[in-house]
């Protein structure tokens, strides 16, 4: 009985503890502007990242050489689309009105995987700028 | 008998530990976050001390089973400690770092004691049973301080931002871990808890690394945003 208590609080506990550490992911990803040569590499429009382009930009990234360190960034960020994904799918008929929080949560996700790869790709520009000068 | 699975696992968990001491060390913030060290460094001589039981008795051992909870047990209540840090950065500003180590030390006490009592009040009075209970009733423990803790970050608009990380790291590793001891209790049979666990240890080296090698330290967010649904 109290194994089983124990279990659902843990549970609860750590949707909230998770969903909260991913949104300090996202959070720290929106002060970034994404540069321009990364929105035409990337075909992103000028209205912002759709969520539409996530799985694109998943793709993107993983072409891209990892400068170190962010490649828990980039899993921990998808498995938090996924999350959302699966509310979208559960609560989409049950409650319509959460509809526009989860397009946010889900724009916020594609935009920080959307800096990531600008990071990538400034970093790769970086290492290829320092090659051509030796 | 173990699997090429269960020693990548073992092995990633003492990499992830290695790596995440080695790159506090060189951030210099010995001064700063030294519980931190201190857990990785624990965590290092655990496994250390896992792997050379697991070569000598083999992982079915009374001994490796003994040796594996026990020091569960301590490195949470290393775990403690790094807590009681992280209460004493968020509370610094208000003089009562004291009060919340005699209280935390006093929770500990209560928590052990507790344990041991539901497990003598049972008929089989295992000490291995003690050991699995204590483990998970020390992570529930855990949990609910990191919620507090978090709680009062909240309240009190904390905005540094590798400590809203670490602070949140905490709690998903706590949950995960106090969650699945529970679950262990339910269904100890099940064979997923040898790759569970170990997977689960994997989180907190491998964010912290994240959180010192990419967020600076003086890096700023607002709590309200991380609450708050993205617009």
């Amino acid at each position: 009985m109290i194994a089983a208590l124990i279990f659902a609080i843990s549970i609860m506990t750590l949707l909230q503890f998770f969903v909260s550490y991913s949104r300090s992911l996202i959070a720290e990803a929106q002060g970034h502007e994404l540069s321009e040569q990364a929105r035409e590499i990337c075909g992103l429009s000028e209205n912002g990242v759709t969520v539409g382009q996530f799985k694109r930009l998943q793709q993107l990234i993983a072409l891209c050489p990892d400068p170190g360190g962010d490649g828990f960034e980039v899993r921990a960020i998808a498995l938090y689309f996924r999350m959302v994904c699966l509310v979208h799918t559960v609560l989409s008929w049950a409650i319509p009105s959460a509809a526009p929080w989860i397009e946010a949560e889900r724009g916020g996700c594609a935009y920080a995987a959307a800096v990531v790869l600008d990071r990538r790709i400034a970093y790769n520009r970086m290492l290829m700028a320092q090659q051509a000068n030796h | 008998m173990l699997g090429p699975v269960d020693y990548a696992l073992l092995f990633a968990g003492f990499a992830a530990h290695v790596c995440a001491f080695v790159c506090l060390l060189k951030k210099r913030i010995i001064t700063q976050h030294f519980t931190l060290i201190l857990y990785l460094g624990f965590s290092i001589a655990v496994g250390i001390g896992r792997c050379s039981i697991l070569k000598t008795a083999g992982f079915t051992s009374p001994a490796y089973l003994y040796f594996y909870y026990y020091s569960d047990a301590l490195t949470t209540i290393c775990l403690y400690f790094v807590l009681m840090t992280l209460y004493a950065h968020v509370f610094s500003e208000m003089g009562v770092s004291k009060h919340v180590r005699g209280g935390a030390m006093l929770l500990l006490a209560g928590t052990a004691g507790i344990s041991y009592y539901m497990v003598a009040a049972s008929s089989d009075r295992l000490v291995t049973h003690f050991v699995v209970e204590l483990g998970q009733n020390l992570y529930f423990v855990g949990v609910l301080l990191t919620y507090l803790l978090w709680g009062a970050m909240v309240k009190l608009r904390e905005n540094r931002t590798r400590l809203v990380q670490i602070v949140l790291s905490m709690g998903v590793y706590l949950s995960l871990f106090a969650g699945a001891y529970a679950l262990g209790n339910l269904y100890p049979e099940l064979p997923v808890w040898r790759y569970l666990y170990p997977l689960i240890n994997l989180w907190l080296p491998v964010s912290w690394t994240y959180t010192f090698l990419k967020v600076p330290d003086d890096a700023r967010i607002a709590t309200a945003r991380v609450l708050a649904p993205n617009r």
